[in-house]
């Protein structure tokens, strides 16, 4: 509860509204014992004065009332009101929408089709036609106006209800013999409860406006009675003469509004978790590069990452997703990067052309050269015209990665375009080509597929066209295999294989899949908790893993053919990447850790093609050398 | 398409009706005898006698009911007691202003909202988003009826732009150049809120939008920046931007009782009101249907459009 109000009041928008919306209740509620004057005493000797007058601190009306004390009372009636309907159509409209959605089946169809005819009227027509029946005045026009929002709260609370009703705690609840009212009072309603308050926070000001704009049309309140639209409402045939009039009761509906929205505003975002966790950041077109230390020198690999540092920075915690990695592939090689899920392979690839969502992500060190060039200090402009052209990617999981609203053609075509002058003829001509050349069939007709009238693979298939559009020097892969079943796998491998071949680019092929690495790549980089733990050419790597993880990983996969073996999980689970220990990262979980694994730095230390972060390794890579050689 | 259309027109019709049995329900409900309210001093027996059997309250429930219906669907509305002619006549002429008003009101807030919505979106916690976050939320906590009136005191009187009030000037008026000098305020404070409400909507949606995968892969293609957020994100919020449309159309229309009132717009909304103050149910109850089928046909409109930007809709 606590912890709510600081996050409520930690929005200075909402401490704001509180404190404004504050101060306006309490007058508000003092106003009977305050030395006002008669709201409604007239003085027409004293019409029309103007405020700081003598004796009338915000002048008089047209009758010579008093406009202050009119002011007070009329708010206080205006807010009552207001508050009132509030109350009235959320208890209602909640009560309703429970029943329909704890009660199910054709009550609630019953309920709901009604529903949604209240819902089909402008809601004003609703509130005149019920006025209209009932006649003028101000209990009416509150009846009206929380008759008219009673339907909004039984739709929101019945959606809300019919996802909790269908959870084990209440299925719990009703095996345990309660019934039905004290299921709805004791299991329910506490979950619904803030969903309503929510909706009555969002609804509240409407409403305190609509019975204001009733009293205005002189439905609302009758004379002499008066709350801050009928006093408006009279104002105005004076309005022009006498602003002052209008303007005062009209600020004054604005004030309560205005914070009463604000205070509605900071309850929802207090009150909804995802908006708590600050997730709804607008990623950055290219990610935040802070970059502490020296930059690497350039080398004469084609793509180099050097030495890559990637953090998320999420509130007061540090995500060192990205340690201190290091990466070459030449043209023409095929380079694995392998590791659990979280051990940071992807942020690695997605740090490479600036793609790390920015916030929370940060690149806080290294390098990555592309041909010289350092694409982490680069220029928007300058990374842009390489992604994609020199640079591609292929993403896990085409159907969230293809934009589900426009034809696969189109967005194939958008790829050449946006590095290429082409005439539209050409542009459809070669994407017919690439469909063809990844072995789409019918590629005229698929062009004009959209993403979801197509099969996970020939999905994957475009999102491979897509990165090759442009005929790149490089291809990162993300898991482009791991959402498809085996044989289609193994159709997208060899294929990515030709064109590696044909084409001579480089792939960087991300996986937690040693099949797929045997299969594919020429030199394979194992990642643990965002560092390399191991690196060398595959045979040699899988024949003889040197680093522990490397060997607890390979002894994981199943052997096809192989016998049946017991096949030994990792106990444990990856460290958490916020608070490292110091030493191994792997020591918790190694059986082969010993005392200093947990103290100081783990060198990475290579020897000939392979390097290995361990101190006491599997096989020593010198005797292993020795015995190859 | 065409035959997606015809089933949501077919769809509508229990709708409509649903519509006519919940206004007559509620004009039911009056309280004493209709036709002593109607006539209020001038109550006789002989009067109201006569108002009863003028207007069939001598019949059931259920009889008045369907007799009122079949007549509305041969286009009879009744007759308006306080104007003394055919209630369609007036609704009709009355609407007809009701929707240039609205119209522009709505299209205005629907771009305006919308832009408001991207540019704070793709700025987001710069000045730009502050300013239009700041103006939004005095945009929706301002009565639209006291921003009416504080637009007449300020452009109208004091800088003496445009026309007070009306929709045309009297002497001399008439073309659509003074149709446009007399929409300019009213179509603002009409659309205020409305366009409050959608430029929070679409910032909170293109922002939503913004986080998808697919943004990255536009991102990783080369596509350049504006065009990721004015076509790839903007193009996928719309599917939850357009919903709103639809309501805040219901709002727009709802929010023209007032404005009509405020600038002395000939239109319906002010005729509803009149006729409540002069208890001419007839109108009410023809207006408010006529107003209501009105707006149940829009929404198929937004329905489509829905349908025409989102594929994965099944028409």
């Amino acid at each position: 509860m606590i912890q709510f109000f600081k996050l409520l009041f930690r929005n200075q928008l909402a401490a704001l509204g509180a404190m404004v919306l504050g101060v306006i209740v309490i007058t508000v509620l003092l106003t009977p014992v305050l030395p006002l004057q008669d709201p409604n005493v007239t003085a027409t000797s004293d019409r029309f004065l103007k405020p700081l007058a003598d004796g009338h601190l915000l002048g008089t009306d047209h009758l010579g009332r008093d406009m202050l004390s009119r002011l007070l009372h009329g708010a206080r009636l205006s807010l009552g009101v207001g508050i009132s309907a509030a109350l009235m159509a959320a208890l209602i409209g909640s009560a309703i929408g429970i029943v329909a959605g704890y009660v199910g089946g054709r009550i609630d169809n019953i309920i709901m089709r009604g529903v949604d005819m209240l819902m089909a009227f402008p809601y004003i027509l609703l509130a005149l036609a019920i006025v209209a029946a009932l006649g003028p005045g101000l209990m009416n026009a509150l009846i009206a106006v929380a008759a008219v929002n009673i339907p909004f709260f039984a739709r929101n609370i019945r959606g809300v209800t019919v996802g909790l009703a269908g959870r084990e705690f209440i299925d719990a609840a009703r095996l345990s013999g309660m019934s039905h009212t004290r299921i709805v009072l004791t299991e329910l309603l506490p979950n619904v409860l803030p969903v309503i308050i929510i909706a009555m926070s969002t609804t509240i000001g409407w409403m305190i406006l609509e019975t204001a704009g009733l009293s205005f049309l002189g439905l609302g309140s009758q004379p002499p009675q008066a709350d801050l639209g009928s006093m408006l409402g009279e104002a105005r045939s004076a309005m022009i003469s006498y602003p002052h009039v209008s303007v005062i009761p009209g600020v004054m509906i604005f004030l309560i509004v205005m914070s009463v929205n604000l205070l509605g505003d900071g309850l929802r975002d207090a009150l909804d978790p995802r908006l708590r966790s600050g997730a709804l950041s607008r990623p950055r077109a290219t990610t935040l590069v802070e970059r502490q230390g020296e930059v690497p020198e350039a080398t004469d690999d084609l793509l180099a990452i050097q030495d890559l540092q990637t953090q998320f920075q999420v509130g007061p915690r540090i995500y060192r997703a990205v340690g201190g990695v290091s990466l070459a592939v030449k043209p023409g090689e095929c380079l694995g990067l392998i590791g659990e899920s979280g051990s940071g392979k992807s942020v690695t690839a997605l740090s490479v052309m600036g793609l790390v969502a920015s916030p929370p992500g940060v690149i806080t060190g290294g390098a990555v050269h592309f041909q010289g060039t350092d694409l982490v200090g680069a220029r928007y402009d300058t990374l842009r015209r390489m992604r994609g052209d020199r640079v591609a990617y292929i993403f896990q999981d085409p159907l969230s990665t293809l934009h589900p609203l426009y034809r696969v053609g189109d967005q194939l075509a958008e790829a050449i375009l946006a590095h290429h002058k082409v005439g539209k003829d050409e542009v459809r001509k070669r994407v017919i080509q690439l469909f063809e050349d990844v072995r789409i069939p019918n590629a005229a007709s698929r062009i004009d597929n959209y993403p979801h009238e197509m099969s996970g693979g020939m999905r994957q298939r475009v999102g491979i066209a897509m990165a090759l559009a442009n005929d790149p020097d490089v291809i990162i892969a993300d898991e482009p295999t791991t959402a498809l079943d085996v044989t289609v796998q193994a159709q997208i491998l060899s294929l990515l294989n030709d064109l590696r071949r044909d084409r001579g680019l480089a792939v960087v092929f991300i996986t937690h899949d040693f099949g797929v690495v045997a299969q594919l790549c020429d030199r394979i980089a194992v990642m643990y908790a965002g560092r390399i733990v191991e690196e060398g050419p595959t045979t040699a790597v899988l024949e003889h893993p040197s680093h522990p993880y490397t060997k607890r990983l390979i002894a994981c996969v199943p052997e096809l053919g192989g016998g049946r073996r017991k096949l030994a999980a990792i106990r444990g689970l990856p460290p958490v990447i916020d608070d490292l220990p110091p030493g191994c990262a792997f020591a918790p979980r190694c059986e082969r850790a010993q005392e200093d694994c947990k103290k100081g730095e783990v060198p990475l230390e290579s020897t000939g093609p392979r390097a290995v972060r361990c101190l006491y390794p599997e096989e020593e890579l010198r005797k292993v050398k020795e015995a190859t050689a | 398409m065409g035959s997606y259309i015809a089933r949501r027109l077919v769809l509508a019709i229990p709708v409509l009706v649903g519509i006519t049995v919940i206004v007559f329900l509620i004009m039911s409900l009056i309280p004493g005898d209709p036709a002593t309210a109607i006539l209020g001093s001038y109550a006789t027996p002989e009067n109201v006698a006569k108002i009863n059997r003028d207007l069939g309250l001598d019949k059931p429930l259920v009889e008045r009911y369907f007799t009122w219906l079949f007549n509305m669907l041969q286009g009879d509305f009744g007759r308006s007691y306080s104007l003394n002619r055919p209630v369609i006549d007036e609704v009709l002429e009355r609407f007809n202003a009701t929707l240039i008003l609205a119209g522009i009101s709505f299209v205005l807030c629907s771009v305006l909202g919308i832009l408001a919505g991207v540019v704070s979106a793709a700025r987001q916690y710069g000045w730009a988003d502050k300013a239009i976050t700041f103006t939004v939320l005095i945009g929706i906590s301002v009565p639209s009826f006291f921003l009416g009136m504080m637009m007449i005191l300020f452009f109208a009187v004091n800088l003496r732009w445009l026309p007070v009030s009306g929709m045309y000037a009297i002497y001399g008026g008439g073309d659509l150049w003074d149709l446009v000098k007399h929409l300019v305020m009213p179509a603002l404070a009409l659309s205020a809120v409305a366009t409050g409400v959608i430029a929070r909507l679409s910032r909170s949606a293109m922002l939503e939008v913004l986080r998808q995968d697919y943004i990255r892969t536009a991102r990783a293609k080369g596509v350049p920046e504006r065009r990721v957020i004015m076509s790839h994100a903007l193009r996928a919020a719309m599917v939850s931007i357009i919903p709103v449309l639809g309501i805040q159309a219901g709002f727009v229309l709802s929010g023209s009782v007032y404005i009509e009132i405020v600038f002395q717009w000939p239109g319906a909304g002010r005729m509803l009101v009149d006729a409540i103050l002069s208890r001419d149910l007839l109108l009410v109850q023809g207006g408010v249907v006529f107003i209501a089928a009105c707006y149940v046909l829009f929404n198929i409109l937004v329905d489509v459009a829905q349908s025409l930007l989102d594929p994965r809709i099944k028409t």
